[in-house]
Parts: C-alpha cells; sequence; structure tokens
C-alpha cells in the first residue's frame, strides 16, 4: 500500500481551497453540504487512492462532481462530465461580502470559470485547460484576460 | 494577482463556516461507518497526550515527546489511513485520564483495541494492566505472569512498544535491580 497521510491532513490542507471552490461553483447557501459531501465521498474513497502526489487535485475532482450532482438535483440541466456547470450566483447577496467574486462572476464564461479554477480551485492551467476543452496556453490566457478585466474595474 | 498573494482570494469564504464543517464531518464520517481512527488531544500533567481510538476502543496513547504527527502517520499506514480528528469520540478515555491525573481514579474502564500489538507483549501488557494503583513489579514477575518466565527481554520490549501508556501502566515497572525501567514517556511521568 502506498503511503497515504492520514485522512485530517486532508481537511486541514486542501479544506479551505475545497470550500472557495464551491462556494464558486454553487454559491455559498449549499456550499457546506457540496462540502461534507465531498469530504464524506473522498474519506470513502480514500484507502484504495493509489497516488498521493496529488491530493488537492483529487479532492477538487471530487468536489467538481459533487457541485454538477447537486446541479443536477436542483432541477437544471444534465451536464455531460467534461461540461462544467453555469456559477450559481442566483444569490447575489450571499456574495455581497465578498464584491470580488461577485466581480468574476460578471466576467465572460470562459474567463470567469478559468478564473475560478485558477484562483478558487487551485488548478494548474493545464488542469484547467483539460476541463474547459482548451489548450494550456488558452486557459492562461482566459484567466489572464478575467484578471487584467478586474483589474481595470478597480480590483487589485 | 497571479501568483496568489492578493489576499482576498485566498481568504476563507466564511470565517467560522470551515470550522463548522470540519467539526461535522467526523460524525457524518461515523454515520457512514467510515471514521476508522479517531483523534484528540488532550493536556495533562506529563505534556500534550495523543488519544486514538477505533470503533473496538483505543488503540494508541502517545506523549509529545513521540512527535503526534510522526505517530498518526504510523497509525495511518498500520490501521487505515482514515484518520480523522474527533474529540467527542474521545470523552470518555479523556474524562478518565483527569481523573486519573487528578488522583480520582485508580483504574481505567476503557476498552482497548490491541491491534498494535499481539502474542506475548500483548499478554505482558495485559499482566501490566492488572497491577494495582502504586503497585510495581518487574520484568521477570511479568514475564512469569505472561507464561514465559525466561522472556525477560521480550516483556522489557512489550513494555518499551506499549501502544496505550498510562492507560496499561508501564511506568511501574521496575527494572530487576528495582531502579526505573527506560520507557517511552520518560523518566518524569
Amino acid at each position: 500500500m502506498s503511503e497515504l497521510p492520514p485522512f485530517q491532513s486532508l481537511v486541514d490542507e486542501h479544506g479551505a481551497v475545497v470550500l472557495r471552490l464551491l462556494v464558486a461553483l454553487v454559491g455559498r447557501q449549499e456550499a457546506g453540504d457540496c462540502w461534507q459531501e465531498t469530504f464524506v465521498a473522498a474519506l470513502a474513497a480514500y484507502p484504495r487512492l493509489r497516488r498521493a502526489d496529488n491530493l488537492r487535485g483529487w479532492l477538487t475532482t471530487i468536489a467538481y462532481r459533487k457541485a454538477m450532482d447537486h446541479h443536477r438535483r436542483a432541477g437544471r440541466r444534465a451536464l455531460p462530465s467534461a461540461a462544467l456547470p453555469e456559477i450559481a450566483v442566483t444569490d447575489r447577496s450571499a456574495l455581497d461580502g465578498e464584491g470580488l467574486w461577485a466581480a468574476v462572476a460578471e466576467l465572460p464564461e470562459k474567463q470567469r470559470l478559468a478564473v475560478t479554477h485558477r484562483y478558487a480551485g487551485d488548478l494548474s492551467y493545464a488542469e484547467i485547460g483539460a476541463r474547459l476543452g482548451c489548450s494550456e496556453a488558452a486557459a492562461r490566457r482566459s484567466a489572464f484576460e478575467g484578471i487584467s478585466r478586474l483589474r481595470r474595474e478597480g480590483w487589485s | 494577482m497571479n501568483d496568489r498573494e492578493d489576499g482576498r482570494l485566498d481568504d476563507d469564504p466564511e470565517p467560522g463556516a470551515l470550522a463548522r464543517l470540519r467539526g461535522g464531518l467526523a460524525d457524518r464520517a461515523a454515520a457512514a461507518g467510515l471514521l476508522d481512527v479517531a483523534y484528540a488531544t488532550v493536556d495533562s500533567p506529563v505534556g500534550a497526550l495523543l488519544l486514538c481510538a477505533t470503533p473496538a476502543g483505543l488503540v494508541r496513547v502517545a506523549y509529545d515527546g513521540e512527535g503526534h504527527d510522526r505517530v498518526l502517520e504510523r497509525i495511518a499506514d498500520r490501521v487505515s489511513p482514515r484518520v480523522l480528528e474527533a474529540p467527542a469520540r474521545l470523552d470518555g478515555a479523556a474524562r478518565q485520564l483527569g481523573e486519573y491525573f487528578a488522583g480520582r481514579r485508580r483504574r481505567f474502564d476503557l476498552a482497548v483495541d490491541w491491534r498494535l500489538t499481539g502474542g506475548f507483549r500483548r499478554e505482558v501488557l495485559a499482566a501490566t494492566a492488572n497491577l494495582g494503583y502504586g503497585a510495581t513489579a518487574s520484568y521477570g514477575q511479568l514475564a512469569t505472569a505472561a507464561g514465559r518466565a525466561r522472556a525477560v527481554r521480550a516483556a522489557g520490549t512489550a513494555l518499551a512498544t506499549n501502544p496505550v501508556p498510562i492507560v496499561v501502566p508501564c511506568h511501574r515497572v521496575l527494572r530487576g535491580d528495582g531502579s526505573l525501567g527506560g520507557f517511552v514517556g520518560g523518566p518524569e511521568a
């Protein structure tokens, strides 16, 4: 068996990243439930995990699946696994304290997703490209354009 | 921002939310039968103690000097990597240890999961567990009680590798000459 660290260390090291990602994907109201579902599912699968070299990527992948499950349950169209759900910012007031994320939600789709994945999900550009179905360079460009636009709007 | 120096993006999206979620995780994991090892850290007169329990009982007590992180890593390897901090599951053990250190308890009434030891070592520890409060024994006496009178050195090894010190009082075992044996908690324990 590969040597897996105690599961608590995954919660300690990656819990905040997973929560930020879920807030961006499903909104603050539902993020807590999705977070718990994510970590319970991860805990169930954990002893069978072969490699411990990208635990954050593994957790964020599970979080995406839980976010998609949530969107399906909420009656949105079922999404093919390669696609990503729209960010549910129906409850804008939940984001008011986080004006920056509200501004992110206003970005054009590609930029919004690239920025969210990069800064909330903490994914590499190669991973983002794989998720968005574009090249690493295109993912980098989208994130850069999104960040530039936020800067122009006064965010730093 | 590219190098993630911008604080706002890295902030906890909801201060306090994460702590609540982490707290609730252990309960959900236990309800799903996924909490293989629960742990807690408690203060004591001999320093911070790490307490670990499986559903079968207390499986490990570790002194600060052993390095709690290292102990948890070994447990992840030897018992299960499904290890979560879950203080509520160790309330009973923590309370009995508190009473013991306050002088209000002489014996522990706790289920022990012996899986980190076995065979002769376990017999020696069982004999040690039966020592009364304040009583002492020699390694030879314990080896005899465990059924192998000549295995004095092995009895010493059993105590040196006691997974549940204090609860199994290895600190009451003396060398043949009556001096305190070396053991994992150091003489101050």
